[in-house]
């Protein structure tokens, strides 16, 4: 027998809408090794999960495989019985999904969950896999490898579930594991720690993977050879360096040269004028405690702020404070000048015209009842005073500078859009209040980079065209490189370091700064093994940051 | 205890049965995969399914009659059995007309509706025509006393019926046809403007609820679980049993006093469920947006929430018109509802109740109080029907 351990030849794979089956998959085939990491990159509903998960034989519900063949250790998984599958899956072929916190049952402890496959495929009796569970505790190099099994799901942090989902996945020590964008959801501190720990127990037990994600830089870390999916076709597939170095493909090198969209620098900021918005001294709490602490920093015109910090350091606090969701314990906000009521309750129509957002979920920033021409019409109206044919025209002219043609989406509902539309949408009804300032929260965080890109574009020649000032919010360091004048970077609840881009970006930084920088994974193969060298394996992540 | 004996060995059989079907189709079909997964619960559904459905074809084909006695179960059977296939033969014929008449709207609609749906949809439909021109297609008046009590249906001389009444003259000689269609408008109708009123009122208060919070939240919310406390039906006769002595002889007052009574306990269910719907959509961004805009609260209810939490209200409105419908019924029945001289079928039902006992020789004679009972019963499972597959339109649209 060859080494080949999953051979799937010409899958072809179809889903039911509207009555017929449409394909999603046209024809993809690969080969893997055993103990070799398969990267599959791609847009979202490039047809990465679905590949996925019919490496396991599995197809979600009304979807079909058409054609082709999966073979697994010369299992033919297409037309294997139900039975034949049940002892295979979780024992030989695992996987770790996207979200542990929604993955694990969260009424069961960890250890129960991770006993329950190895107990129920007779793999090793409870005891055993227990002591085994603990000891690849140990190995991914979670706190505590003792006890942290006895917990419940929301006991222990993201990254950690993650870990622990990854090592439920080895419990029976499978052939195959396949990762669903297990480090999507963390942040680049806690990313680092997953992806050092995955790639070492896959190194150490010689398992084969497929590591699905959407990021370059850490598909470059983790695999062996990459391959590139769109809408459902392969487009190109080869070793890691080489597709690093000489991608073939026009898709593949325009997802390569993503990254490189970057704004020229702005003159200095005359100190004297006035900001646009300053925020002095915010502590704000919610109930009782205390989540921002002392915070204060300016907005000028036509700049770009960008707030940097991981999940739960109060970068989403600090816009809500400004738009006076959550009123300030101490502290104010003053806009051109004048301070603003502290509630959004109190403010007046101007002053909160003045003051825009655009949100993280377009899915959930946007009524979906409502058709475009309405959803940007009614600041318009509310506003502006428009009616009629001038209102119209007015939502026209928004649909135009957000580059989606006028007539074509006037009617729509917002779920005929995709993503990157649905967004624009957002920026248009931002834009319709004729703000002066808008709080960005994460905008760009939701989608793939090519449409990321374009709405950083955008977002810039707005700025350019209006003179708006942004307040940016976000994680991604390389977002901030691209379209920031200003950088602050918070943690727990306190500004750390601010200051102008450039000098953000050059050392000496901030030691939190640094952390968070050299945490951005980067395009090179070799990246993640010397930021293991330089920081030594247990001063990763979570480690680090309360290190400080 | 022989009947058990018979009844498990019977039941053994079919699983034996089962279980070949099973293998022999495996063989048949060369491993297909749906019979070589099939688990052998579903193969024993299949042999079950198949044992009823011979059993049901040889008790349709019973003699009706043995030596002039009357095999009441046989009669009711077939009745059931044809006016089954007559409901999905007309249900058919409906959805066929309106799939190829009407507006390009309406005709997409009839060719993705399930048989039950334009069943459902037929029915209500013709409820709502018979109760709007009840004066018109009634051939006489609800409250004209015509002749001698002849409840014998189908107006057969032969039997014993009159051809002038076809669905026969109740006990005080009124047309039973007539009053049926006179029930229609007053049962359904006012179960109608009661249904309407309770959602005015609980949808309106569950959504500020919903929004606002706080202490008005929870005054609103504790008020309504101490309505809920009390049994429904229970409490409405109680107030009904009040709003009797307020209105003395005033029959028009008792009704509307129903009507607000009924309305007020079925609105706690609506604030329940309006008030549920409401939080999950109050915590959207686009909520946010519209409040950051400056919104006022009626636009946010009315304008922002109201269209997304339709799906869900409209199901209830089909499922609590039921509700309405067969408490206004109940309490017809129980004699403080909608007051004689007025038809209603819950008061036809009542009176007309003791013929039930005829059933075992003289099915013709049994069937009258049931045929208001029927017409209950055929809105109720009309408008479910309905519902379903509103609730099943829905759910596919989040997807």
């Amino acid at each position: 027998m060859s080494d080949v351990l999953l051979k799937i030849r010409d899958l072809k794979i179809e889903g039911r809408s509207d009555e017929t089956w449409n394909p999603i998959i046209n024809g993809v085939s690969l080969d893997l090794k055993k103990g070799e990491v398969l990267g599959m990159i791609g847009e979202s509903g490039a047809g990465k999960s679905t590949v996925g998960l019919a490496a396991m034989g599995y197809t979600r519900d009304g979807v079909r495989i058409s054609n082709g063949t999966i073979e697994f250790d010369g299992i033919d998984l297409v037309r294997a019985s139900a039975a034949v599958k049940r002892g295979l899956l979780g024992k030989r072929i695992a996987y770790v999904a996207q979200s542990a916190a929604a993955s694990f049952n969260p009424a069961h402890k960890l250890m129960d969950q991770h006993t329950e496959g190895p107990v129920q495929h007779g793999v090793a009796s409870r005891k055993e896999s227990e002591a085994d569970g603990i000891e690849l505790y140990r190995r991914l190099r979670l706190p505590n490898p003792e006890e942290i099994g006895f917990r419940y799901p929301h006991q222990v942090s993201g990254g950690q579930l993650q870990r622990a989902m990854t090592a439920m996945a080895m419990a029976c020590r499978p052939d195959l594991i396949i990762f669903d964008e297990p480090t999507t959801a963390l942040d680049v501190t806690t990313q680092i720690e997953v992806l050092a720990s995955i790639r070492d127990i896959v190194e150490q037990f010689n398992t084969s993977a497929i590591y699905i994600t959407h990021d370059l830089a850490v598909v470059a870390q983790m695999a062996d050879k990459i391959k590139v999916l769109l809408k459902g076709d392969e487009v190109e597939e080869a070793d890691t360096r080489t597709m690093l170095s000489a991608p073939k493909e026009e898709y593949t090198k325009s997802l390569w040269a993503v990254r490189s969209f970057e704004r020229p620098t702005k003159p200095a900021i005359n100190v004297s004028a006035t900001p646009v918005v300053s925020i002095q001294n915010v502590t704000a709490a919610y109930g009782t405690v205390d989540v921002l602490h002392d915070v204060s920093f300016d907005i000028h015109a036509g700049r770009t702020v960008a707030v940097v910090g991981e999940s739960g350091s109060g970068k989403s606090t600090t816009a809500r404070c400004i738009t006076g969701l959550l009123p300030p314990r101490i502290g104010h906000i003053e806009f051109d000048g004048t301070p603003l009521p502290l509630s959004y309750k109190q403010r007046n129509k101007d002053q909160l015209r003045q003051a825009q957002m655009i949100y993280q979920m377009a899915d959930t920033a946007l009524n979906p009842r409502k058709s475009i021409g309405e959803t940007i019409g009614r600041p318009v109206e509310f506003y502006m005073g428009l009616k009629g044919r001038e209102k119209r025209k007015r939502v026209e002219e928004l649909l135009a500078e957000i580059e989606l043609e006028p007539t074509e989406y006037f009617n729509r509902l917002p779920s005929e859009l995709s993503g990157g539309q649905k967004q624009r949408i957002g920026i248009a009804r931002a834009l319709a209040a004729e703000p002066k300032f808008i709080i960005c929260d994460e905008v760009t965080s939701a989608l793939d980079q090519l449409v990321a890109e374009g709405i950083l574009r955008l977002l810039a020649k707005l700025q350019d065209e209006l003179g708006l000032s942004y307040m940016f919010i976000t994680h991604d360091l390389a977002t901030v490189r691209s379209i920031a004048d200003e950088v602050i970077v918070m943690k727990e609840g306190e500004v750390v370091e601010q200051g102008p881009k450039k000098e953000m970006f050059t050392p000496p930084h901030h030691p939190y700064t640094d952390l968070l920088l050299s945490s951005v994974p980067e395009m090179d193969p070799d990246w993640l093994d010397n930021l293991l060298r330089e920081r030594g394996v247990d001063n990763l992540g979570d480690a680090a940051v309360d290190k400080m | 205890m022989t009947a058990l004996i018979w009844i498990i060995g019977g039941l053994l059989v079919m699983l034996a049965i089962a279980w070949g079907f099973r293998s022999a189709a495996q063989k048949a079909t060369d491993n297909k995969p749906y019979f070589r997964d099939m688990p052998l619960g579903v193969a024993f559904g299949y042999v079950l399914a198949t044992a009823a459905i011979i059993f049901s074809l040889w008790y349709f084909f019973q003699p009706k009659d043995v030596d002039g006695v009357p095999q009441a179960g046989v009669i009711f059977f077939r009745w059931a059995v044809m006016g089954l296939l007559m409901a999905a033969a007309a249900a058919w014929v409906f959805r066929t007309i309106f799939r190829n008449v009407g507006t390009e709207g309406s005709k997409k609609l009839f060719r993705s509706m399930p048989l039950t749906a334009a069943f459902g949809v037929m029915i209500i439909i013709a409820y709502a025509i018979v109760s709007i021109f009840a004066g018109f297609i009634a051939p006489y008046g609800q409250e004209e006393i015509l002749a001698n009590a002849n409840i014998v249906a189908g107006g057969d001389p032969a039997l014993g019926g009159n051809p002038e009444f076809p669905l026969g003259t109740d006990q005080i000689g009124r047309d039973i046809l007539s009053r049926l269609i006179y029930g229609a408008q007053n049962t359904v109708g006012i179960a109608f403007i009661t249904t309407c009123l309770a959602f005015l009122l609980g949808g309106t208060l569950g959504f500020l609820a919903a929004t606002l919070g706080g202490w008005l939240d929870q005054l609103l919310s504790r008020m309504v679980d101490a309505m809920m406390a009390i049994p429904a039906l229970i409490f409405a006769l109680l107030l009904m049993t009040i709003a009797t002595a307020w209105a003395g002889s005033e029959a028009w007052l008792v009704t509307i006093y129903m009507i607000l009574i009924i309305a007020l306990i079925d609105s706690t269910r609506v604030f329940r469920l309006s008030r549920a719907v409401g939080q999950n959509i109050v915590v959207m961004d686009y909520i946010e947006a519209a409040k950051l805009r400056g919104e006022g609260l009626g636009y946010l209810i009315f304008r922002e929430m109201l269209p997304n939490a339709l799906a869900p209200l409209l199901a209830e409105f089909g499922l609590r018109f039921c509700f309405v419908f067969l408490t206004i019924a109940s309490l017809s029945f129980l004699g403080v509802g909608i007051q004689p001289p007025k038809a209603d079928w819950g008061t036809m039902v009542r009176d007309l109740s003791q013929f039930i006992n005829f059933a075992s020789f003289a099915p013709n004679v049994a069937i009258t109080p049931l045929l208001a009972a029927g017409a209950i019963a055929l809105l109720t499972v009309a408008v479910n029907f309905v519902v379903d597959w509103m609730l099943h339109k829905s759910s596919g649209l989040k997807e």
